[in-house]
């Protein structure tokens, strides 16, 4: 599977995704600077945590309009897979690549925790190898991650499926509507996610629970 | 217009900081009065913050040296060995005076500097760590304190992208008017790209990089090295502001500049600015520094040369540039966006010259500004030690498990979850211990090694008796980063104290460091970088003496780590150092009576090296992977979080030991550890042969702490208590 990891001046878990994408996929991604107006012919682009441009109005708004995302925007529609993690998340909806909004976490703060997340859809390209209403654990470190979207899109998220993680078992963390931790587009093709798995893939990390997402996109690709 | 050569009257040298003798000392040294420029440079060279000219002869006596230091104290952090070619490079450092006025900005801005300071010397940070102390949680400020500081510490590093992997949290009413904030950075190089402030060659470019300089922070040094009054609202202009975004970009330019072989020196503008790290670079590569201020990016207009000069602009540094890299050097910090500017050069004449539109503003001897500043020995008197408390002294409680349960709910033992989850503590994907343990662990990236970090210190016992608290501080440390496997190396210390010219104050300190020094050496644990922080005082009252340490250590497997959490129901607990008797200075007698009294634990550094080298080599060895060092709150606090680390309860057999003494008492040098009971007899036997005092104390299961007749504490009502204050008392509940 060849992926791309696109670098903005204030990621900071690029080198985190480039790890997790090199130990499940076995095959480096190409980094891609924020600057370059195209991006290398690839499977799977992904839009790395951190504060892309210091996030200190909109987290992500600058970011949605530099060269990379323009480019990635083109792909996306051709079908190639996105997947926003964080930041990234807040980059795609403030690109109008995926519905709704990140506001500031409900309590006002930072928070940086481990969480349960439910695997709410099974059947994407990001969540195939985990099972149904599968609960794993993930770690989230985010200030503005409290998802918000008007009914009729929530409505519409819910009745298609693109709700595809939803923290459980009391752990919302930022007060997300709906408890939405992750979401699709129309197509399926885009996945937004707060919670980090790049930060849960080795025993280093105590779990292993994040390896499914990629193992996930790398299966699909190959069938 | 700005007018370099008005009148130096008294009142203005006084408010600048400087004494009459000092400024006699100028005077005599260039021969004339000075300019307003000069004279401002004076005084953020001769600050006590800058200059270390109270604390700088006791300085001299702490030990620094070992195998494994490349770089003592002296440069912008210290440098140790970690094998293959590896160096950690650290260092902690203050912002307490700017977080008391404005803790938002004034904590980013020590988590900036200090990050600076690491990577300035050619490391990518990969961990960081504080120690915050707070005054009485129901004292007006504290909560604004709190909530500032902590946001200020998660805003600058969880954007900049390093983890917080520890620290420390306390409250005491002597913190009301001077909060500490001791900010701790680590980052990784290869030894042999280690960069240094010393300029070398002459008529080379000196460049200035980062962000535009402004007005903010101007004085900020000078304001560090005074005491509060009243007027402390005043002095928020002294205070800087931080932007972490452009840090990280700063970050990234240099270490990409760094490879290209452009720069010969390279200086972070902290304390005092453009001033200090143009001298530094200068004295220390016994050149002269002649700097055109026309040329440095501003971010205001009308700025003149004593504002430019005394800025504590962040996200800046000055670097002397290899002439032939010019344009390499340029093209790195374009593409990161950041000011590239050629603002002066290195001469052979000593001299430090500042020239603006075109007149010179200052011409002073950069030798007396940096290296030879002012030096005192204050006097000092012995401090008042507290008097010893007779056993028969010390109440005790009917049921020790409803005791710990409330200790464990107390302002000082309370989860400090409230504050660590504000900090990212996973970025980089490195970390293998985040707080709740007893020290931060970090794997170096692409290795199976991993350092350990642990920043103590007990400002009770210090208070009680300097000489014993400096060293139990180290001891602390040392004990943190054995008690997950390290092998300890070398620590930094923040020394934190009252007024210097108070010898009572002094006498803390000299003391203390004394303690320090012997701890050090017995421990074989040099000092490899630092930080002073005088006069800590409001209103005449001064802090508790508060020597912090960071103690790092190298974890050469890291499988091999061992945490606090009970693992397995049925492991038998061992209590490494044996039974303690010791409640003087003890949370017990200050949580549950309401009393500070008593002389503190004394610290057997030869008992504690022992005992320490004996858990050490049994993690090592792959026996223990469960382990906690014993410090406030003794056996009892210890078994509670190792509980509630584990969710499974311990039952304690006391025998016939006196319960509040045997769960509460404060004696050092101790350990808990649990292991399979098939091991045990083997351990025991070893620790035997070794000379170390090991007795059981309890097997592993159930829900509760259980101590049998002297009572019970369910963990439920333990976490309940843990757990609940912090959020109550920062909803204003508690």
């Amino acid at each position: 599977m060849r992926s791309a990891v696109v670098l903005f001046p204030g990621s900071n878990r690029d080198h985190d995704m480039v790890k997790a994408l090199h130990s499940v996929t076995g095959v480096e991604p190409t980094v891609v600077w924020h600057q370059d107006a195209s991006l290398p012919d690839v499977d799977l682009i992904v839009l790395p945590g951190g504060f892309s441009y210091g996030d200190y109005l909109r987290c992500g708004a600058i970011a949605a309009r530099s060269p990379a995302m323009l480019d990635v925007a083109r792909k996306a529609k051709a079908g190639v897979r996105v997947l926003g993690v964080c930041n990234g998340f807040q980059i795609l909806t403030e690109a109008g690549l995926l519905p709704g909004a990140l506001m500031r976490n409900a309590h006002l703060r930072f928070v940086c925790k481990e969480v349960k997340l439910e695997v709410t859809n099974n059947d994407t390209d990001f969540t195939r190898a985990y099972a149904k209403g599968q609960v794993i654990r993930c770690p989230v470190a985010h200030h503005d991650g409290n998802y918000f979207a008007d009914p009729e899109t929530l409505a519409r998220l819910e009745g298609e499926g693109r709700v595809a993680f939803r923290y459980a078992e009391g752990t919302n963390p930022n007060g997300s509507i709906n408890d939405i931790a992750g979401i699709l587009n129309e197509e399926g093709n885009v996945l937004g996610m707060m919670p980090h798995p790049e930060n849960l893939i080795e025993a280093l990390h105590g779990g292993l629970d994040g390896r499914g997402l990629f193992e996930s996109v790398a299966t699909s690709l190959a069938a | 217009m700005f007018q370099n050569d008005i009148e130096i009257t008294p009142d203005l040298i006084s408010r600048h900081g400087l004494k009459p003798d000092e400024y006699d000392r100028i005077l005599h040294l260039i021969g004339r009065k000075p300019t307003l420029t000069e004279l401002g440079i004076f005084s953020a060279m001769w600050n006590e913050h800058c200059s270390y000219k109270s604390s700088k002869k006791w300085l001299k006596t702490l030990p620094t040296k070992g195998d494994k230091v490349v770089i003592g104290p002296g440069e912008n952090a210290g440098v140790i060995d970690i094998g293959d070619g590896d160096v950690a490079i650290f260092k902690m450092e203050s912002h307490n005076h700017p977080s008391y006025i404005e803790p938002y900005q004034g904590a980013t801005t020590g988590v900036g500097g200090i990050l600076r300071d690491v990577f300035t010397m050619g490391a990518r940070p990969i961990a960081a760590m504080n120690s915050l102390s707070f005054g009485e949680p129901d004292h007006p400020k504290t909560r604004h304190l709190v909530s500032g500081v902590v946001a200020g510490v998660g805003g600058y590093g969880n954007s900049f992208g390093v983890p917080t992997v520890g620290g420390e949290v306390r409250f005491h009413a002597r913190y009301n008017g001077n909060c500490l904030v001791n900010a701790f950075a680590l980052g990784i190089a290869r030894r042999d790209g280690i960069f240094l402030s010393e300029a070398k060659g002459v008529g080379l470019p000196v460049v200035y990089l980062g962000a535009k300089t402004g007005r903010d922070g101007v004085g900020g040094a000078t304001m560090a090295s005074a005491e509060f009054d009243d007027t402390i609202e005043e002095k928020r202009p002294t205070v800087q502001v931080g932007d972490p975004f452009t840090e990280k970009r700063l970050l990234e330019a240099c270490l990409e500049l760094m490879k290209t072989g452009a720069v010969v020196a390279i200086q972070d503008m902290g304390a005092a600015g453009l001033t200090c790290s143009a001298v530094e670079m200068g004295a220390k590569g016994n050149l002269g520094i002649r700097l055109d201020l026309d040329r440095v990016p501003q971010r205001e207009e009308d700025m003149t040369p004593y504002e430019m000069m005394l800025s504590e602009s962040q996200e800046r540094m000055l670097m002397v540039l290899e002439p032939s890299k010019e344009k390499e050097a340029e093209a790195v910090f374009r593409k990161w966006e950041l000011d590239f500017a050629v603002c002066g050069e290195t001469t052979d004449d000593l001299r430090f010259r500042i020239i603006w539109q075109g007149k010179e503003v200052a011409d002073l001897p950069i030798k007396e500004l940096g290296d030879e500043a002012p030096e005192y020995d204050r006097p000092w008197v012995e401090p008042k030690k507290a008097a010893p408390l007779p056993d028969d002294a010390i109440p005790a409680v009917n049921d020790v498990g409803a005791a710990l349960v409330r200790l464990m709910g107390a302002p000082d033992q309370a989860s400090r979850a409230w504050v660590y989850e504000q900090y990212d503590c996973l970025v980089q994907g490195n970390s293998a211990q985040i707080p709740g343990g007893d020290a931060g662990v970090v794997r170096v990236e692409g290795t199976g090694k991993a350092l350990a970090m642990s920043a103590d210190v007990t400002p009770r016992y210090c208070e009680a008796d300097p000489f014993e608290g400096g060293k139990q501080a180290v001891a602390e440390s040392w004990r943190n980063v054995t008690a997950v496997g390290g092998d300890p190396i070398a620590l930094t210390d923040n020394l934190n104290f009252g007024n210097p010219e108070k010898p009572e104050a002094m006498g803390q300190f000299v003391r203390a460091l004394q303690g320090i020094a012997d701890a050090c050496r017995a421990l074989n644990f040099p000092i490899v970088s630092g930080n002073v922080s005088l006069y800590n005082e409001t209103n005449g009252e001064g802090i508790l003496p508060s020597p912090t340490i960071v103690g790092v250590g190298l974890l050469p497997d890291v499988t091999k780590m061992a945490t606090i959490a009970f693992k397995a129901d049925g492991d038998e607990v061992l209590l490494v150092g044996g039974h303690g008797s010791h409640l003087g200075q003890s949370i017990y007698l200050r949580d549950l009576h309401d009393r500070e009294e008593g002389t503190p634990p004394p610290v057997d550094l030869a008992l504690e090296k022992k005992n320490g080298d004996f858990v050490r080599g049994l993690i090592a060895s792959g026996r223990v992977s469960t382990c906690h060092d014993l410090s406030d709150g003794g056996l009892g606090v210890a078994l509670a979080e190792m509980a509630m680390a584990g969710q499974r309860g311990v039952r304690v057999d006391l025998g016939t030991l006196t319960p509040h003494v045997a769960v509460f008492a404060e004696d050092q040098a101790r350990y808990l550890i649990a292991v399979k009971p098939e091991e045990s007899a083997a351990i025991l036997a070893d620790a035997a042969k070794a000379g170390v005092k090991v007795e059981r104390v309890g097997t592993v299961g159930g829900d509760a702490v259980d101590f049998g007749p002297a009572g019970k504490a369910p963990i439920a009502d333990i976490k309940a208590a843990f757990d609940g204050w912090f959020p109550a008392f920062m909803g204003g509940k508690a």
